[in-house]
């Protein structure tokens, strides 16, 4: 039984291989292609096939060329500890190589995990409906502000965001609003959270959706999100507001506050620190259901009357809808959501609360500890504080930043004289030798 | 073959898995031990607080209802639903890549060269110039694409209005249009199932901002006028988007960068094989040619001067960002591995046996296939029985079925793409499942399935009374 394949992922045999080219009646798989010549390629990619050994070792070298740090970094992207039952569960291959819930009833395994997940995100975010997915945080916040479009008749076309926001989920938001007509505009903060004061003077009718993040993207708790939610309700707006999975678990319900739109980042449960790769909320109110962006998975009877689980409200989606969908959206990014919601049926509620707690406790106690130090004041903004808070140095942020790096260690710097600190579970043990390499940099 | 996966029967009564809140959930209150103030924080929080063993034995029950690959045929068209080597989960798994993306460039050089590798060999592999890898799937390679052919008209000082899109194209073409702002154009399928060159001149004009083609076409035909089509797009001005999603039939033997086309995305969970996950991640790279280049998202990577290793850069007119970091890096270091594993050789073969595979099975099933020469994808159609109803009980012969009712230009399709990863015996397992499906009565088909963990579902009264948490099913 010979095998003469390129692929070693194709199962023909020779024999095989000839019998069903027989049994089309071309002599060789080439007679197959419809190629004109004037396009075809006969060149070479230049591509060396390499054996599973190979690659595994070359990758690892490649990988190696990252420098060994110990990583205080965050800034909407958080590693906490993922137990190993997430990675065996999740890895099993019926949930792994598996594709969209087209045919639910050979799909209810991954659709009951998804109907799963998103009641754990309604009880974290007291809204009546989540999404089993979007991108990220980013891609959220732009879905969210498209949403607003179709659904405020506000007289304007303004998002207006916090004037601290991570730069690229501006940058990402500013792409989903070019194409709605929307513009980005900014209200000033006050000492790390919103200015609620200057925000009352800007909002007005032009403003379609308003914006609020707790923990903000330096690491404040938001301490007057209801005020926000009023001045978006006086003037119509859509009330967006961006948050964490854990830390939803302990802060203020979104719906208590008059959040219409939860988005944010549910990639903290279930997946490691992976260079960015995240898992976007998506939770809303009940009014906005058929303008929901993504999959949703529901609740139904099969034929026998069994409760049974499948993709629904399809009618909103690109592949019914097409130019009408409300959004473009098809694959997402439901193996994460999957990951976040064993990871999360694993703390269960006490072991949530208790991570959300420590990431308050441990950013206070590192932030104490720092501003002990001659040259450096933390936090710099007098408020509470979620995994992380900016640090004020003396010299040039990026110089101390440069010199921590040598010592071991990664931080942000974010303005010329202000760095960012993010503590979780994870390097919570390594804070000794951060500030002895604080002492000996600054 | 029989798949009634997990379906336990207990005294003539189906136990089906409950939900995790059925199981158990506790109420925890929040306030009690908590760091901050009560005015910033809930009251308390219900979740489910199963055990490890009993969280194990869940999501395993879970998983036994699910259809996957490793399990048997998944011959969705336009999916390519091919196996995923397990290798490559191991490669991504290094804790060494696990690095946060704020990292300086000097201590990431790990990642950096892995992305600038992964570039290269996707440019090599599309004909194209330039490469990122920012975009999370398919969908948003389209945006990105569409968003930098947007920039490129406005940077010269065209404002133009109009996508053109065949008829036959995938949904997300129409969507991405309009996401970035663009009215769609629908082009009509010629009589052959391609694009009616004159249609298209009809349609094309100083309005036109790109034409969206997915080239072998959604039944699979290579579009043969693909020069004239570049050439009529080209002279109005616009530019060709090529749609990834059948590239796996082009590898090694077309480019779509040698064809004209402008701007690409690869769907790497096609294409290269990374795991679809129920719905993703997936990674949607785009490339472009070099006048498009300096407009793709921030940051690109690329090899810093004088062999010091990789650096970041901010293209001079880029669009932005598309992802709020560097997307689905996981889903990268996948891709990278298993085009490494395959090299050029394997990349062809894997074309030639998607295509040999397409073509046996359509010549074994009893259904009509309208529209020819495919490659490595067919719809075949079901003439007057219903696609859907056939599929439904092809589940009960142990297959996944095809994609069904679309696209629309073939009646009752069936579309049907069985990828390199079948062999003959495996192929004439599919053909037999489609045969008795397609010959059976109307009653067997209406049944079907019977032999799922669940039976027929109804999808009408899903989203006609949604009820999509465990909350809006308290009571029941």
């Amino acid at each position: 039984m010979s095998r003469a394949n390129g692929t070693p992922y194709a199962p023909h045999t020779d024999d095989e291989t000839a019998a069903m080219l027989a049994a089309i009646g071309v002599d060789d798989e080439e007679a197959l292609f419809d190629i004109p010549e004037a396009v075809a390629f006969d060149g070479e990619f230049g591509i060396e096939p390499r054996t599973e050994r190979e690659i595994r070792d070359e990758c690892a070298r490649i990988f190696g060329r990252n420098d060994d740090l110990t990583e205080f970094l965050g800034r909407g992207h958080y590693g906490h500890y993922v137990p190993s039952v997430v990675d065996h569960l999740a890895d099993r291959a019926e949930f792994l190589t598996s594709y969209t819930q087209y045919q639910p009833e050979v799909s209810q395994g991954f659709l009951q995990a998804l109907f799963e997940y998103q009641s754990m995100l309604v009880e974290l975010t007291g809204l009546d409906v989540a999404n089993c997915s979007m991108y990220d945080a980013a891609t959220a916040l732009g879905e969210a502000a498209t949403l607003a479009d179709r659904v405020r008749s506000t007289a304007g076309d303004t998002v207006l965001v916090p004037e601290q926001l991570r730069e690229g989920k501006r940058a990402v938001l500013e792409n989903y609003c070019a194409g709605a007509d929307l513009t980005v505009e900014t209200y000033p903060m006050a000492d790390g959270t919103a200015d609620v004061d200057a925000l009352a003077d800007r909002a007005g009718e032009d403003v379609v959706m308003l914006y609020a993040e707790s923990p903000t993207v330096r690491g404040c708790i938001e301490e007057r999100l209801a005020a926000i939610g009023d001045l978006a309700d006086e003037t119509d707006a859509l009330f967006a507001l961006g948050s964490d999975v854990v830390a939803l678990s302990v802060l203020e319900s979104p719906a208590a506050v008059g959040a219409d739109v939860v988005v944010g980042e549910a990639g903290s449960l279930g997946l490691p620190t992976a260079y960015g790769m995240g898992l976007g909320i998506f939770a809303c109110s009940d009014e906005f259901l058929r303008q929901v962006p993504g999959r949703l998975v529901g609740a139904s009877e099969d034929a026998d009357g069994a409760r049974a689980y499948t993709l629904t409200l399809q009618t909103r989606e690109q592949h019914i809808r097409k130019e009408r969908a409300t959004s473009n959206i098809c694959t997402n990014q439901a193996w994460v959501a999957l990951r976040a919601a064993i990871h999360a049926a694993t703390l269960g509620p006490d072991g949530l609360v208790d991570l959300a707690n420590d990431s308050v406790r441990e950013a206070a106690a590192l932030a104490e500890r720092i501003d002990d130090l001659s040259g450096a004041a933390a936090p710099v903004h007098d408020r509470h504080h979620f995994r992380e808070f900016a640090v004020r140095v003396d010299q040039p942020a990026e110089a101390i930043a440069a010199d921590l790096e040598g010592e071991g260690f990664a931080v942000h710097a974010i303005d010329d004289h202000l760095l960012q600190v993010c503590v979780t579970d994870l390097n919570a043990g390594e804070t000794d030798g951060l500030v002895a390499a604080f002492e000996e940099v600054l | 073959m029989i798949h009634d996966q997990a379906n336990y029967e207990r005294e003539g009564e189906d136990v089906r898995e409950p939900l995790l809140s059925e199981k158990g959930q506790e109420t925890v209150d929040v306030r009690e031990d908590s760091p901050l103030p009560d005015d910033l924080t809930r009251e308390e929080l219900t979740l489910p607080n199963p055990s490890e063993p009993e969280t194990a034995r869940h999501y395993t029950r879970l998983s036994q209802m699910n259809w996957a690959i490793d399990a048997g045929p998944y011959p969705l068209g336009s999916c390519t639903m091919k196996y995923n080597p397990k290798f490559t989960e191991d490669v991504a798994a290094d804790p060494n890549a696990a690095i946060h993306p704020d990292r300086s460039a000097r201590s990431a050089q790990g990642n950096l060269e892995l992305q600038y590798r992964l570039q290269e060999v996707l440019a090599e592999i599309g004909g194209m110039d330039a490469v990122t890898l920012q975009p999370p799937a398919g969908a948003a390679g389209e945006l990105t694409g569409i968003l930098v052919a947007k920039a490129y008209h406005e940077h010269h000082g065209n404002d133009r209005s109009e996508v053109v899109i065949p008829a036959s194209a995938h949904g997300t073409n129409f969507a991405t249009a309009a996401t970035a702002g663009y009215d769609v154009v629908e082009l009509p399928s010629g009589e052959d199932g391609r694009v009616d060159l004159e249609a298209l001149e009809a349609a094309v004009g100083d309005d036109t901002a790109a034409l969206m083609l997915t080239n072998p076409n959604t039944v699979g035909l290579f579009e043969r006028d693909i020069t004239e089509i570049a050439e009529v797009v080209h002279d109005a001005g616009g530019l060709l988007y090529y749609d990834g999603a059948n590239l796996n039939a082009l590898l090694g033997r077309g480019r779509p960068g040698d064809m004209g086309f402008d701007v690409m995305h690869y769907n790497v969970h096609k294409t290269f094989a990374t795991p679809h996950g129920g719905g993703g991640p997936g990674a949607g790279p785009v490339g472009v040619v070099d006048e498009l280049a300096p407009f793709l998202p921030t940051p690109r990577v690329r090899e810093a001067a004088e062999g010091s290793g990789y650096e970041r850069f901010e293209p001079a007119h880029t669009i932005g960002k598309v992802h709020g970091f560097a997307g689905n890096w996981l889903v990268s270091i996948k891709a990278y591995a298993y085009v490494a594993r395959l090299g050029d050789e394997g990349l062809a073969d894997a074309a030639a046996k998607a295509v040999l595979n397409a073509n046996y099975l359509a010549e074994r099933i009893d259904l009509d296939v309208p529209f020819g020469p495919f490659h490595h994808e067919f719809a075949a159609t079901a003439g007057d029985r219903d696609a859907a109803d056939v599929a439904k009980r092809m589940l009960d012969f142990g297959v996944h079925p095809p994609t069904t009712k679309w696209p629309e230009m073939v009646p009752e399709a069936m579309l049907t793409e069985p990828t390199e990863i079948e062999g003959q015996s495996s192929l004439d397992d599919l053909a037999e499942a489609f045969n008795l499906a397609y010959a059976d009565t109307d009653e067997a088909l209406d049944a079907a399935p019977n032999r799922t963990a669940a039976g027929r579902i109804d999808q009408v009264g899903a989203a006609r009374n949604p009820r999509l948490s465990w909350q809006a099913l308290d009571g029941e």
